[in-house]
């Protein structure tokens, strides 16, 4: 039976009154995480913006085990929790990785990549919040092109994102997953899926920051929805090497055009500084991995 | 006063609520909703509760009618946008002190 | 390996950390290679892979990983198992102040080599010594027995304590050289090795959450009782580590009890007892310092050897008991606190401060990057040191360095 907001869960794991900043699509995506995974949980954070929402010592929000873990770390926290579980013969519970796009594209992707090539049975998901966000937006390798950022602040970041799904899929992997918050439902049935799968999977879940990326923080929801309507955002799976476009991409596809991703940018202050030049480079990157993944695209009906 | 009796060796916590405080407090408006424009209030069964699905801190119930935790609501105003019969409205906090 | 009953065996220093390791029933093991530590790490996965050796081997991709797959193994309630060198040690400096302030009893077996810059891989004590602000328990083998038994009892005092332990040995001289070493059975090692009771739990039914951001000050938690602060959750680290001597020298008890080789005391004393000149180093050039002292005891001088061995928790009123007579004390260190002197030579005039103690100290850096270390030339700068016990300053400002400048 299809998800939907009526047959979901109404157990909730992460009790209200904690810090994140109104709005936060952070919030949203793991609240849904945590449904998805019924709580049979140990959760693993880095250094982000999670760790905030979990709390502060000696009291959590959150209501799953949990080992906060230094920043370039969350893949080989992942491997020792996994290993201690079989170590001593535990198999109730799924070792959950979430770490911010800073724990995973830059300063843990070495424990990440290691842990993946070494097959570690555990699910990995990064929220990309494209910047450093819990400590005040610095620019991480997730940052867009042209974004201003704390370390970014007059001339917008050179240089492009990092594919961090596209590099976690050349780890052959077998299940590698993009989501969004906007789409709860999505993200819900993928960390299911997930669940049922051995071995490193990987969830990168597009997670918009009113505060980062400069926008009000209600319209947190319609700009990740757009985001998916540019191409900004594509949401697939790659399951054994299968690629599928899940949900709203796959209807952008049958609909056959993107919105001109301007209408993306021009939402949030963080491109107020993009050239026109930026602007339609930008728009060639979408337009060019977009034609790579209606290639790649094999059930479209 | 001292924190011998805190039994810990390292940094363990346990859960609570409000741990960042009555986060209530954050918004400068509240949510207000119509139930005789929200569909499972009209209806009198469950169904949409998109409001409940999107809020970002879980203070909404699934429940009929529908119930927003108002000691805990950060007044994001998400829950207007997302529903589908505008049955939410933002009321500024200034209407409610008194 | 041996089979099940004690055997003497002639083996290296990293094969006997193994075997420490393998007879302690480590649970998970994460190591990653270095020079000299390599084949400490080959042994443990050719034991895993012989099937003699039932635990985790993780293939990990850095130290600094190593050590954060046995912080998380290690609170799930794993026994685990970590050893390096040098870089790696130094890589790993961040998750060592998170074992220590998480309170998990981690062994950590630090196969001593000198630190680059420039490029060297050759022993000396730099490495650890460079760690001892971290919160571990240090022990420095002289020999490979001391590295096999050294291991077994670490698991015992950090799972009493709660505190990790890092069992220290030089590189080459004893990584890669054989001695004999008595094998203890692993009935008997069972015996004396309880399981592992974590102070950690995982668990959905009561789920705790480890190492959340702290406060400056205390705050009170959901049940309303006052939880303390960073401060002093740290306090307890220092507290614990200020208590495990005691537990450091029953065990050693307990170990000589069983065994046949105690480690009661917190350092090696040979011929103190008349000694008014004593030579303090510590590792293997503790044994070198007492055929130093052999020669010097020929020519009539009566002196003594103190060999460190508990470096963390340092045995600060226990050297004092020693030393308190002594009228000159040389100390020969492996390392250096750049801007400064030795490690241990400062240590030990801390401890003397204030005891009554008015012994002339000095210090000779020795042996960093591997240069050798001869018995003679620590006797010769014993004899140096000695007009200084008529008309020499108690202190001197900085070290002398028995090299080629």
């Amino acid at each position: 039976m299809k998800t939907n907001a009526v047959n979901l869960t109404g157990t909730e794991y992460i009790l209200p009154g904690n810090r994140l900043c109104p709005g936060c699509s952070v919030s949203l995506a793991y609240r849904h995480i945590l449904k998805a995974m019924e709580g049979q949980a140990i959760v693993t954070v880095p250094a982000s913006c999670l760790t905030v929402l979990h709390g502060m010592y000696p009291v959590t929000s959150v209501t799953v085990p949990c080992v906060n873990t230094p920043f370039a770390s969350t893949g080989a926290s992942a491997t020792g929790l996994v290993a201690g579980l079989k170590a001593l013969g535990r198999k109730d519970l799924t070792v959950l990785a979430i770490a911010g796009d800073g724990g995973t594209h830059d300063i843990g992707i070495q424990a990440l990549s290691g842990a993946a090539e070494r097959q570690g049975d555990f699910i990995y998901i990064c929220y990309d919040n494209e910047g450093y966000m819990n400590t005040g937006n610095q620019r991480s390798g997730s940052t867009p092109l042209g974004a201003i950022s704390g370390t970014t602040p007059i001339l917008g970041k050179q240089q492009n994102q990092k594919d961090m799904a596209a590099i976690m899929e050349a780890h052959g992997i077998p299940y590698v997953a993009t989501a969004n918050a906007s789409y709860p439902l999505d993200l819900y049935d993928k960390v299911r899926k997930a669940r049922t799968i051995e071995g490193t999977r990987f969830i990168h879940v597009f997670t918009p920051c009113p505060p980062g990326w400069r926008f009000p923080y209600s319209d947190t929801i319609r700009i990740g929805e757009l985001a998916v309507q540019t191409g900004w955002d594509v949401l697939y799976e790659v399951e054994n090497g299968v690629f599928r476009l899940s949900l709203a991409s796959a209807a952008v596809a049958r609909k056959g055009s993107l919105r001109p991703v301007r209408d993306f940018l021009m939402e949030q202050g963080r491109f107020k500084n993009l050239t026109e030049e930026q602007v339609q480079q930008l728009q060639d990157r979408v337009n060019a991995r977009w034609q790579r993944y209606l290639n790649r695209a094999t059930d479209l009906s | 006063m001292g924190t011998r009796e805190c039994k810990h060796i390292c940094g363990e916590s346990s859960q609570g609520i409000g741990e960042g405080g009555r986060t209530g407090e954050w918004r400068s408006a509240r949510p207000v909703i119509d139930n005789d424009k929200c569909t499972p209030a009209r209806q009198n069964k469950p169904a949409c509760f998109l409001c409940w699905l999107y809020c970002p801190e879980g203070v909404i119930s699934k429940t009929i009618p529908v119930q927003i935790n108002l000691e805990y609501c950060k007044g994001c105003e998400i829950c207007a946008q997302v529903c589908p019969t505008h049955a939410i409205t933002m009321v500024n906090e200034e209407e409610f002190s008194s | 390996m041996a089979d099940r009953k004690t055997s003497v065996q002639i083996i290296d220093g990293n094969r006997a950390a193994a075997i420490g390791a393998t007879l302690s029933r480590v649970q998970v093991i994460a190591a990653y290679p270095i020079t000299p530590q390599s084949p400490v790490t080959e042994t443990l996965s050719e034991f895993v892979e012989e099937g003699n050796l039932k635990a985790e081997y993780v293939a990990v991709e850095s130290e600094h990983s190593a050590l954060a797959v046995c912080t998380s193994a290690s609170i799930v309630g794993a026994r685990t198992f970590t050893a390096t060198s040098s870089h790696g040690l130094a890589y790993v400096h961040e998750m060592l102040h998170w074992v220590a302030g998480t309170r998990l009893p981690v062994v950590l077996a630090c196969v001593n080599r000198a630190i680059g810059a420039p490029w060297n891989v050759l022993n000396d004590q730099q490495d650890s010594i460079s760690q001892r602000d971290t919160g571990w328990i240090q022990i420095y083998a002289r020999n490979n027995q001391e590295i096999l038994d050294s291991v077994i009892q670490a698991y015992k005092i950090a799972e009493t304590v709660y505190v990790p332990v890092m069992v220290c040995y030089d590189g080459y001289i004893l990584s890669h050289t054989e001695m004999p070493v008595d094998i203890p059975s692993q009935d008997d090692v069972d015996g004396f090795l309880p399981p592992y009771k974590p102070h950690t739990t995982l668990d959905p039914a009561s789920p705790r959450n480890y190492n959340l951001v702290t406060l400056a000050n205390p705050r009170v938690n959901a049940e309303g009782v006052l939880c303390h602060g960073y401060m002093e959750i740290r306090y307890l680290l220092q507290e614990a580590l200020q208590n495990s001597r005691e537990t450091i020298a029953r065990v050693g008890h307990e170990f000589g009890e069983l065994f046949g080789r105690s480690y009661t005391g917190m350092f090696w004393e040979d011929r103190l007892d008349d000694a008014d000149i004593v030579i303090a180093a510590m590792g293997s050039l503790a044994m070198e310092a007492m055929a130093a002292a052999d020669m010097l005891r020929d020519e009539g001088y009566k002196v003594g050897v103190l060999g460190l061995r508990v470096f963390r928790p340092f045995p600060k009123s226990d050297l004092v008991k020693v030393l308190k007579k002594s009228r000159l004390i040389v100390v020969f260190d492996k390392n250096v606190s750049y801007g400064l002197e030795g490690a241990t030579c400062s240590e030990i005039k801390s401890a003397l401060y204030g005891s009554g103690a008015n012994a002339v100290v000095r210090n000779f850096i020795v042996g960093l990057g591997g240069r050798d270390v001869k018995a003679r030339e620590l006797a010769d700068a014993v004899r140096k040191s000695l007009p200084a016990m008529k008309e020499g300053a108690l202190n001197n400002e900085y070290p002398e360095w028995i090299c080629e400048i």
